[in-house]
């Protein structure tokens, strides 16, 4: 079951709401609606986020992403169309019941921090819990807790004023953990904050919700930051979603030139990972193979560097064409003994701007290896660029998943697309 | 010229002071039982105060709220204070002094107990506050003296006029400040109530009138301060006290008198405005009384400067007694 669901959600403001709502159904145009009083704010919205997700929803300023936002908890009551949270369909509640809803399912962040200045910063964090009725011991102790996550205990005595932007969102955030719901709300959170500050706070979110795993919907106005964030992305243009998908899903289809032109301000190096350009790994050379014979595969091949292995699918170093020719020269046997260049290991995780660095050295091919260090794939220098250009990927590479690169490719074909990967 | 007087032989004169009239007859008859407990309510509750403060020796009193504006406020208010008080005393002004204190506390504390309720109900509907807006200008800029008609009217002459008539003439600032100081609390705030589930009613109490209370309390100083204005004129309708002493040196055309109970008047009404602006301030502690105006009383006071402005301004036409600020 989805944490939370929503489907066609209108919400539209001034005269003859209901009406409005009709037309646009019928395929009025937002313009005709207007000249009638009416000002839609988000038009046949609909969407899913699973548990445990951060989703983002971004758009410009008015473009309706804090109406749809206010519409998940009631906040704003929905013109047309269903919400619904867990089990529980929030759009048919009551007041009452609406009230139970938010104080047990769901928590909020503001843009502007939204702390109550005459209150400390433990009973801020505690105003959560302190609305749904839980004694006073206990609250403060979670309160506690909570800002213990976000690094603020020893400011729980202080009142918010005393504190920084950063500080008071961290507040924020630490309000919205102890009440410990597990759907989290971010309104434009860190839109009020410092740059630096906010790829601190981002970091921080990123790994609390690595260990926590709650529901966040997010909301921004900045693509890079719902690039970083978010596992689904829903883009937002006049009130209609124009595109959901994951971050790497829009980079590379882009649903119209809206969402095309958003793009061109993308960091793709943040977005794309190594798994997202690698190619199949070739196979590994064995230590015992003969010089000779390495050279002339790499000659035919034009390889400039062979993967050298053990048997269990790690790589132990890379021997390079003129490695390889100085041992032949030197009548070596095997390739034991060579000295050979260390591995460039990367995880398929790893942002490629992370492995700019060792993708532009020459010699040694970047590696990228699984959680037991096997070798998964090869990041080819060429795909590298084509992906932060932003150049469609041909359709002859397809994106490799971990588990294929277990079957391994004969000698002879991989040491050709390593090949590629190291001179192209 | 010769329009005009067309146009008063066109238009009907509409007998708008006779329907009045009529009306007050009619709520006379009707209401009397009601008009009567009122009176005998707040009548009783100013002869009581009045007993109350002149019990103790007049000088212990004086010390004890020259104190009070110490701890409050300032080591040097609380001396000024204590030398106003002292001259009320010596002026022989100190009886009809109390008599208006008792007035204007017991005016307040009812205009205040209607001001705030029904301002905060014009700061959550902007329904209430339309309906609401035209009365209080109504009430404070019909003349002060048009008041004393239907307060004789109603209640007869003495002092149970007078404390209706400041209770209306010192309402509007109660209810306009609280409004103003409720819809200024930040509305991410509230939101932020509702959106951890917190009721309304838990939201006004917690969030909205905690934040507010500075103009609120800013209000409740010029409510006390209208009412003193009031209770000058209430001496026309023989509500006694200081106002009562104007009037006879109105009559009597003794500057003398006139000047002496003027000058109470102003002593009253400094000594109140500082103590209330300090109370809306100052709920922390008694920062004042160790720092002896350090930099939070500073602050403090120049905050509340910019908050009273469009009030101050609001109000000169009312021939207010003006502390020196």
């Amino acid at each position: 079951m989805p944490a939370v669901h929503a489907e066609g959600l209108f919400k539209v403001f001034g005269r003859r709401p209901a009406d409005a709502v009709r037309r646009l159904q019928d395929g009025a145009s937002v313009a005709d609606v207007r000249e009638s009083g009416a000002t839609p704010a988000v038009i046949d919205a609909g969407f899913s986020v699973e548990p445990g997700e951060i989703f983002v929803v971004m758009g410009l300023s008015g473009s309706g992403k804090s109406t749809l936002l206010r519409m998940l908890n009631g906040l704003l009551e929905t013109t047309a169309g269903t919400v619904r949270v867990g089990d529980a369909e929030l759009t048919a509640l009551d007041a009452p019941a609406l009230r139970r809803l938010r104080q047990e399912r769901m928590s909020m962040v503001f843009q502007h921090f939204a702390l109550f200045p005459h209150r400390s910063v433990l009973d801020n964090a505690a105003y959560a819990l302190e609305v749904r009725g839980v004694d006073r011991a206990t609250r403060r102790a979670k309160a506690r807790e909570a800002l213990a996550l976000v690094g603020l205990d020893q400011w729980a005595d202080q009142k918010p004023g005393q504190l920084s932007g950063g500080m008071k969102q961290r507040v924020g955030l630490a309000r919205a953990l102890a009440a410990d719901t597990d759907l989290l709300l971010m309104d434009e959170a860190f839109s009020a904050l410092d740059p630096l500050i906010r790829r601190e706070m981002q970091d921080q979110l990123l790994e609390l919700q690595a260990s926590l795993g709650k529901t966040i919907v997010f909301i921004t106005h900045d693509l890079n930051e719902a690039m970083r964030l978010g596992d689904r992305i829903a883009i937002m243009r006049d009130g209609r979603i124009v595109q959901i998908g994951t971050p790497d899903q829009i980079l590379e289809t882009p649903a119209d030139d809206y969402v095309r032109q958003f793009l061109a301000d993308v960091d793709r190096g943040r977005v794309f990972t190594a798994g997202h350009v690698m190619v199949p790994a070739p196979a590994l050379v064995a230590p015992t193979a003969a010089p000779a014979q390495v050279l002339q595969t790499m000659r035919d091949t034009r390889a400039g560097s062979v993967l050298v292995g053990d048997g269990d699918g790690r790589v132990v170093g890379v021997a390079t064409e003129d490695v390889v020719r100085t041992a032949v020269a030197a009548g070596a046997s095997s390739l034991a003994g060579l000295p050979l260049l260390p591995a460039v290991d990367v995880r398929a995780t790893t942002p490629l701007n992370d492995l700019l660095a060792a993708a532009a050295q020459d010699e040694v091919p970047v590696t990228v290896v699984d959680d037991d260090g096997r070798l998964a794939g090869v990041v080819p220098r060429g795909a590298v660029l084509a992906a932060l250009g932003g150049v469609p990927r041909p359709a002859a590479q397809p994106p490799v998943a971990l588990a294929e690169a277990e079957a391994v490719p004969p000698a002879d074909e991989t040491a050709l697309i390593t090949s590629g990967g190291i001179r192209g | 010229m010769a329009e005009s007087s067309d146009d008063s032989g066109l238009l009907p004169r509409i007998p708008v002071g006779e329907w009045v009239d009529t009306a007050f007859d009619w709520v006379t008859e009707n209401f009397e039982p009601v008009l009567d407990a009122i009176s005998t309510a707040s009548g009783a509750g100013v002869d009581g105060l009045t007993d109350a403060l002149l019990l103790p020796p007049a000088i212990l009193l004086a010390a004890l709220l020259a104190l009070l504006g110490g701890v409050l406020r300032s080591v040097r208010f609380g001396i000024a204070s204590l030398v106003g008080l002292l001259l009320l005393i010596s002026m022989e002004m100190w009886e009809p002094a109390m008599q208006t204190l008792a007035l204007i506390l017991v005016a307040t504390v009812i205009a205040v107990a209607i001001g705030i309720p029904v301002g905060i109900a014009a700061a959550k509907s902007s329904r209430v506050s339309a309906v609401v807006r035209p009365v209080l200008d109504f009430m404070q800029t019909m003349p002060a003296l048009v008041y004393l008609i239907p307060a004789v009217t109603f209640f007869g002459i003495g002092v149970v006029s007078g404390v209706v008539m400041t209770i209306i003439f010192a309402l509007p600032p109660g209810v306009r400040l609280t409004e103003l100081g409720i819809r200024q609390v930040d509305g991410e705030l509230v939101e932020a109530g509702h959106a951890f589930g917190s009721p309304p009613g838990k939201i006004l109490r917690g969030v909205q009138l905690p934040l507010a209370l500075p103009t609120i309390m800013a209000g409740v100083n010029q409510v006390i301060m209208l009412a003193l204005s009031m209770a000058v004129i209430a001496g026309f309708v023989g509500a006694g006290g200081l106002g009562g002493l104007v009037v006879t040196s109105l009559s009597r055309l003794d500057l003398g008198l006139g000047v002496e109970a003027g000058l109470a008047v102003v002593i009253l009404a400094i000594y109140l405005d500082r103590l209330t602006s300090a109370f809306g301030q100052q709920r922390r502690g008694f920062p004042s009384f160790l720092s002896r105006g350090g930099t939070v009383t500073t602050t403090a006071a120049a905050s509340s400067r910019s908050v009273d402005a469009p009030v101050t301004g609001a109000t000169d036409q009312n021939a207010r007694p003006e502390p020196a600020r």
